[in-house]
């Protein structure tokens, strides 16, 4: 301590340092974990709100007439889902070592899979509506504003995982800054542990 | 004792030109809506806080007014029922929880020793917000629409077949605005305090007011989302006929309330947390020594903020919910006493053992001690079952709320705007008016509020709009109304009393208190950049501290100074250990562009413009979009 404010403290001192490599969490990090926390207890809210209703109803449950949902459908999206992580994690371990063509073909497979999970959403609903419609009862309010809630937030992942396609393409991510990316990867497993929740809880729970 | 005009020796004269060039904000149209600096938007939102605190009191006075007498005809059943409706949500969620953000905001990152908040411009987002949805839910008034069915807005009152019209819409939408700038601001405090502390500030030095602040976050993120998927589903029931509140259809209206008080019981502790917080604070520059059992007290703050999510049934217990629900929510609610009591103890304590300086700050805060007693004394006494179902929707609990809501966040709120206004505004204020001020205050208080103890006991039910003479209630409500008449007189003198230290008053020292945060080390008001130098904390009473005064002095290093661009530090999250200097973000227009949309979308989610609402989402997006798009780099710089 006894250069304490001169050239050599400037180039030793914790400063110079640790530039190299970022050290420790970023608020990036902490931010977007805040978020998913934030977003997991609403849906946390969503299913309880379900499961209460659910048991003031009664045995009969789904209400008379409307049959269990399907379960095909729902398994392949489950699938596809939770597959699309993958080819996330590899991108963004590539970005690690600045390989920005493992971050481009791992956001396009993303992104393939997750159109295919909202296509297959889609003609799930087109199939559920000719049976079922969000004002026939509180069972249909409840299944499609959880599924459809659900969707909203795997399109909005859809448009996150585009934008960094977009920004990657201009060179904008490299070993030291790619903070969005990773925060894609911590939104993504934020979207599969609630998709599960919500499997088990509209398509599996009815049957048990 | 340095004065305003002398700077620490710490960093040159180069230096502080170099921070006031990358720090500072000359005045013009442009900067006064892109500003992202934390002491300007914790200044707005106290001012906005404020106006939205006149407007609720107002209407307090007017229904104070109609009640003065039995049977008066100065406010029709519609009018006093808006009226109750838009006070107390107002003084819930548009004034108590934003005057306390707009302190934090002022005060968390001077306290850890940072140079702004974690993220700025989601800072200025969330002030624009907070703005925005105030004024959209207030803007109903002078249209008749005004929410209507009471603060917690119970379902089926709040169905269509009740309540036509846009003022239930107004209520939800409003709320669900609300929720965005309130979510943005818990996580931005949190952030803040986990990494932008000084280095040294580890979590055992770390200030009580920042510890509250902090638990209220937390309290906010895991408590809104019931209120807004509570607000969405009335919305949806409303406006697309579905059937989550509807029991013809398999709904439950008990749902609304189970949601509505899983949110709402945290809600209070997130209103009197700050409160508490700030008492802690306080009390060691007019006690001459540091809270006693600091680390009780953390812990008492963290257990309050967990256990305050098991206690929301007591506020159901005249719904029939089985026996046993209500015996495990009784004794939840009795067990949150004990942390209270250690916090209120050791504040008893601390003032036992220190020697005390009456000034209006310290009277604020014994006042607060009486009143916050009386409100958590009755409170214990709603915890039982049986006291409750006799007493619920009577005016006992208006005054039960009242003594805890005024007690616990409003006195603490008034000591805090006291002792900090030196800090905002760099002047002091005048002690004289201070006292006639805390004398009016206390006195209209306990002459508002405690009569309503006495008449609600004996029969009078919460929110009527007027009542029969031969029922016994008339000289109690003669009184109530008198002394909100006086409690007026006393918070105009609060308001007089800022002005005229705004106008008048003499400058301030950085330290006119000797106070033990680090706030105390900067000058009042703070420079652009907060700390010419970053200081390292050696206790948990900084500015009584040599070693950590020493260290913004003469020999600092360059790795605290960080003048070359708009630095500050991260540390650790718990030891805060120095980590790495960083770039903070510049001002922009953005974050009020994308509120503007978000108000467009709400508007127009209001009247039914789809349209318009799926082109100002596209909006949002697209302004996130920019908003967040990463700078270039080359591509040369990757190995």
């Amino acid at each position: 301590m006894t250069d304490r404010g001169g050239i050599v403290a400037a180039a030793t001192g914790a400063e110079a340092l640790s530039t190299e490599e970022p050290v420790g969490r970023s608020t990036g990090w902490w931010g977007m974990v805040l978020f998913v926390a934030t977003e997991s207890t609403f849906f946390a809210c969503l299913l309880g709100s379900y499961y209460y209703l659910r048991f003031q109803v009664g045995p009969q449950w789904p209400p008379d007439g409307i049959g269990n949902p399907e379960l095909t459908r729902p398994l392949v999206m489950t699938g596809l889902l939770l597959f699309s992580s993958v080819p996330l994690f590899w991108g963004v371990r590539g970005i690690r070592y600045g390989r920005r063509w493992r971050l481009r073909a791992g956001l396009v497979a993303t992104m393939v899979l997750v159109v295919t999970f909202l296509t297959v959403q889609g003609t799930e609903y087109v199939d559920d509506l000719k049976i079922l419609t969000p004002t026939t009862d509180v069972y249909g309010s409840l299944y499609y504003l959880i599924t459809g809630f659900h969707s909203l937030h795997v399109l909005g992942g859809l448009a996150f995982v585009a934008w960094l396609f977009a920004a990657s393409l201009v060179n904008s991510f490299d070993p030291q800054h790619y903070d969005r990316v990773r925060n894609a990867g911590i939104f993504w497993v934020f979207l599969d542990v609630v998709w599960v929740a919500v499997l088990f809880t509209i398509y599996l729970s009815p049957r048990l | 004792m340095s004065t305003t005009t002398t700077k620490p020796p710490g960093a040159s004269q180069e230096d502080l030109s170099r921070l006031e060039e990358h720090w500072g904000e000359p005045p013009s149209l442009r900067a006064w809506f892109s500003t992202v600096d934390h002491k300007k938007i914790g200044r707005r939102y106290i001012v906005t806080a404020g106006l939205f605190f006149v407007f609720a009191g107002i209407s307090a006075l007017l229904m104070r007014t109609q009640l003065a007498t039995p049977e008066s005809g100065i406010l029709s059943p519609q009018e006093y029922n808006q009226l109750f409706t838009m006070h107390g949500t107002s003084m819930i969620f548009l004034f108590a929880t934003p005057m306390f953000f707009g302190l934090g905001n002022f005060l968390v990152p001077l306290m850890i020793g940072s140079r702004d908040m974690a993220f700025p411009r989601l800072n200025a987002f969330g002030y624009w917000v907070f703005l925005f949805a105030g004024l959209f839910m207030w803007v109903s008034v002078p249209f008749g629409e005004a929410p209507n069915a009471g603060w917690f807005n119970y379902a089926p009152l709040t169905n269509l077949t009740f309540e036509p019209g846009l003022a239930i819409d107004v209520y939800n939408l409003g709320l669900l605005f609300l929720g965005i700038s309130t979510t943005a601001g818990a996580i931005n405090f949190i952030v803040t305090a986990l990494k932008l502390r000084a280095p040294g500030m580890s979590l055992n030095r770390v200030p009580l007011f920042v510890w509250a602040i902090v638990a209220t976050s937390f309290m906010v993120v895991f408590a809104l989302p019931a209120l807004n998927l509570d607000n969405l589903l009335l919305f949806l029931d409303r406006r697309f006929d579905t059937h989550f509140f509807d029991p013809s259809a398999g709904g439950n209206v008990l749902l609304w309330q189970h949601l509505f008080w899983i949110f709402g019981h945290p809600d209070v502790y997130i209103i009197v947390m700050p409160g508490l917080g700030i008492v802690s604070s306080v009390l060691p520059a007019f006690a001459r020594r540091g809270v006693v059992a600091y680390p009780l007290v953390v812990l008492a703050i963290v257990s309050i903020s967990i256990l305050s999510f098991g206690v929301w049934v007591h506020h159901m217990f005249a719904t029939g919910l089985p026996q046993l629900s209500y015996s495990f929510f009784s004794a939840a609610s009795t067990i949150i006493t004990i942390p209270s009591g250690i916090q209120f103890f050791a504040w008893l304590a601390t003032m036992a053992l220190g020697r005390l300086v009456i000034k209006v700050p310290l009277l604020f805060l014994i006042g607060f001690l009486f009143t916050f007693l009386i409100g958590g004394l009755t409170g214990a006494m709603f915890a039982v079952t049986a006291f409750d179902q006799q007493v619920t929707d009577s005016y006992f609990v208006v005054a039960h709320f009242h003594y805890v809501l005024l007690g616990g966040a409003v006195f603490p709120m008034l000591a805090g705007l006291y002792y900090w206004l030196p800090k905002v505004t760099g002047r002091m204020y005048h002690e004289g008016l201070g006292r006639w001020a805390f004398w009016l205050v206390l006195a209209g208080m306990q002459l508002t509020f405690f009569p309503m103890h006495l008449y609600g006991l004996f029969g009078m039910p919460r929110r009527v709009y007027t009542y029969r003479g031969d029922l016994g209630w008339d000289v109690g409500n003669l009184i109530a109304t008198v002394g909100a008449y006086v409690l007026a007189a006393g918070l105009l003198l609060v308001l007089i009393g800022v002005v005229h230290a705004i106008r008048r008053g003499r400058p301030a020292p950085s330290d006119p208190w000797g106070g033990d945060t680090l706030e105390w080390t900067t000058t009042s008001p703070p420079e652009s950049y907060n700390f010419p130098v970053l200081p390292q904390v050696h206790s948990l009473h900084p500015t009584w501290d040599e070693r950590t005064a020493e260290s913004i002095g003469a020999g600092a290093t360059q790795d605290r100074i960080l003048s070359e661009g708009r630095r500050t530090l991260f540390t650790s999250e718990l030891d805060a250990r120095y980590e790495r200097a960083v770039e903070m973000a510049e001002s922009t227009l953005i974050p009020f562009v994308l509120a503007c949309w978000l108000l467009l979308f709400f508007i127009s989610m209001l009247f039914s413009w789809w349209l318009v609402a799926g082109f100002a989402a596209v909006a949002v997006v697209v302004t996130m979009g920019v908003w967040l798009w990463p700078s270039r780099r080359p591509a040369e710089k990757t190995g």
